[in-house]
């Protein structure tokens, strides 16, 4: 089985802080971390080599620094790793995001399993995925909290509010996991020496891969972030009981209008 | 000169500071209350490589350094000092000598199983006659055909009744005194072999200290561990090695206690600010602080002696004697920042304190340490 799964290394974001002045991340000195979704979805990745046999290859789209995100996946245990690296991807939103990730995997060549975590802790958008599966036209299949493989078939279980939902597809599929699917391991002392003593991680740049220049980066992102910060504490909200429906919605729409949020 | 951990030692850093987070952290305080040596939660950590760290692939290990070892004595100690003594007896003091001493089929009957952490091992040399007078020993070994019949005992041994594999020493001819010492490998379950008092003690409490008893204990010569007559060498070289894992352990204890005093100062407030800002709980910080990183780079130092061949008996003895003095004074000093609440059991540093002051005396008092560091200074 080809198995890819892609990682993204965040800033650990239970060590982060907000300048109490700018209300912004303070990023520096915050230690940077493999997503932990992510280290579910390896660890799905090598429990299925394990069982069905074949190699898993993990990817990341990010600054040389996600080296270290990558080593500690090879210590786990895969097989090959990939940095997708170039200053054109800079400022990407997930639009322009799963759009280089997927052109990286098209690049790789075969696959029939593509492993993701549910959300990274730092964007928690839980976009990129999806959208991957779309760029690709292959299934998704997400909330993955239990794999079964059987031939060319998948059948999963997706973790709802209330209950799993079981849903079969046939490979080749992209996955995102959710926490409970799994414990991840710990690198083990001899995982650690290979991944560090290994060949060079491959690298890949825009050049390597048949992409179009205007959907990579800052340029292919449909989105902007503009500020991130705390939201002021949350008031006690309004109760709108009018008598009768109508009456609530109109009260409703004048606030709405009011406030120009319509 | 370097004074930074290379890559491989950084990422194992990174990995045993989440499995004490995870695995160790949250368990410390209730098997400290109860006496409680876990082997599973050993075997956890033996799973994962770290008994074999320093020993070659061909015997189960892992090929890397003592460093990156003592390394990983001193940050699972952080989280359980008791875990971390278990580790580096069974390492140091079991699993070693028969790296350096053994029979290639010695090396793959007993290194292999413990460098691979399937097994536990126990280093048993201390008498109720023998502490720092080694020599003294009264167990003795006696040849009979292919076997030799041991009788005797031994006190205060780390990991027995747990252990699976014993590096013990025995007398083998009194007349030659510590030239009579011979050094063997036991098994537990071996006929005549048994367990004695399980020692209640002052700390440590996660770690298991009995009694080894020899009632004739019949002991294959295959399993003679070195030449006879050279177990009191052996012994001896052991012991230097397993000095830079208890300073390791030392280091671990005092900067556990370090982390919690100075945590503990910036959020205790008295007259309206936090006591931090006071010079007289900053400036004790400030040593604290200085004496570990002190501490920590003469272990480092004796672990790269040994990495590198060099001769590392005085070095060892250096580390271990700093390393605990500085524990002991480190968790004293961070009971005494957290006031009341250190004495209390409910904080982490009251254990710390109990547990610092056993590193002053086992393997090899300080004054040995003195001894042998007097020794290399006046020859």
């Amino acid at each position: 089985m080809d198995i890819v799964v892609c990682i993204k290394q965040v800033p650990d974001t239970t060590e982060v802080k907000i300048d109490p002045k700018t209300n912004t991340l303070v990023r520096q000195g915050v230690p940077s971390i493999v997503n932990p979704f992510d280290k579910n979805a390896i660890e799905a990745g090598l429990r299925l080599k394990e069982k069905y046999g074949g190699k898993v290859t993990v990817v990341s789209m990010g600054p040389p620094q996600a080296n270290d995100a990558l080593k500690e996946c090879l210590a786990m245990g895969a097989d090959e790793a990939v940095l997708v690296s170039d200053r054109a991807f800079g400022g990407a939103d997930t639009l322009a995001t799963s759009y280089t990730l997927a052109s990286t995997i098209r690049t790789l060549g075969h696959f029939d399993v593509i492993l993701c975590g549910k959300q990274a802790i730092d964007g928690d958008t839980a976009q990129v995925g999806p959208e991957m599966a779309e760029h690709l036209g292959i299934t998704q299949l997400t909330y993955v909290a239990r794999i079964d493989i059987q031939g060319d078939k998948v059948q999963v279980y997706r973790e709802h509010e209330e209950g799993y939902e079981v849903v079969e597809a046939k490979l080749p599929v992209l996955m995102s996991v959710v926490k409970s699917i799994n414990v991840p391991r710990y690198p083990t002392v001899k995982g650690i020496m290979k991944a560090v003593h290994k060949d060079k991680i491959r690298v890949l740049s825009a050049k390597d891969m048949e992409v179009d220049m205007d959907r990579l980066g800052l340029k292919g992102s449909a989105t902007q972030v503009r500020q991130i910060f705390t939201p002021p504490q949350r008031g006690q909200g309004i109760l709108i009981r009018q008598d009768s429906a109508r009456k609530s919605v109109d009260e409703l729409m004048a606030k709405l209008t009011d406030a120009k949020i319509v | 000169m370097e004074f930074e951990f290379n890559e491989e030692q950084r990422m194992l850093q990174k990995m045993v500071r989440e499995f004490g987070e995870k695995e160790v952290a949250p368990g410390a305080a209730e098997r400290d209350e109860k006496d409680y040596f876990d082997r599973d939660l050993f075997d956890r950590l033996a799973a994962l490589g770290l008994s074999g760290t320093c020993f070659p692939e061909e015997y189960g290990g892992a090929g890397s350094d003592t460093l990156s070892y003592i390394m990983s004595v001193e940050e699972i100690s952080k989280y359980d000092d008791g875990l971390g003594v278990t580790l580096s007896a069974s390492v140091s003091l079991c699993s070693w000598p028969i790296y350096a001493f053994g029979t290639e089929e010695q090396k793959q009957k007993y290194l292999r199983p413990l460098a691979e952490g399937k097994k536990l091992g126990a280093f048993g040399l201390t008498e109720p006659n023998a502490g720092t007078d080694a020599a003294s020993q009264q167990t003795v070994a006696v040849r009979d055909g292919d076997d030799y019949i041991i009788n005797g005992s031994k006190i205060f041994i780390t990991n027995a009744g747990e252990a699976d594999t014993y590096v013990i020493f025995a007398m083998t001819d009194k007349s030659k005194g510590t030239r009579g010492i011979t050094a063997f490998i036991l098994e537990k379950g071996m006929p005549g072999f048994t367990f004695g008092k399980k020692e209640v003690k002052m700390g440590i409490h996660s770690s298991q200290t009995q009694e080894l008893i020899f009632r004739d204990v019949r002991v294959p010569a295959a399993n003679r561990l070195g030449d006879e007559g050279k177990g009191f060498k052996i012994a001896m070289m052991t012991l230097d090695g397993g000095r830079i894992g208890v300073a390791a352990q030392a280091l671990g204890i005092a900067g556990a206690a370090l982390e919690n005093a100075v945590k503990y100062s910036k959020e205790r407030v008295q007259f309206g600010k936090p006591i931090s800002r006071n010079q007289g709980i900053s400036f004790m910080l400030a040593d604290m602080a200085t004496e570990l990183k002190a501490a920590q780079l003469l272990t480092y130092r004796a672990a790269w002696c040994k990495d590198h061949g060099q001769p590392y008996s005085e070095a060892a003895a250096m580390a271990k004697m700093f390393a605990s003095d500085s524990a002991m004074k480190i968790t004293t000093n961070a009971v005494q920042v957290l006031g009341g609440y250190g004495y209390i059991r409910d904080y982490p540093v009251e254990r710390l304190m109990r547990d610092a002051k056993i590193t002053q005396i086992y393997e090899g008092t300080n004054e040995v340490q003195r001894m042998v560091v007097s020794g290399a200074l006046l020859r």
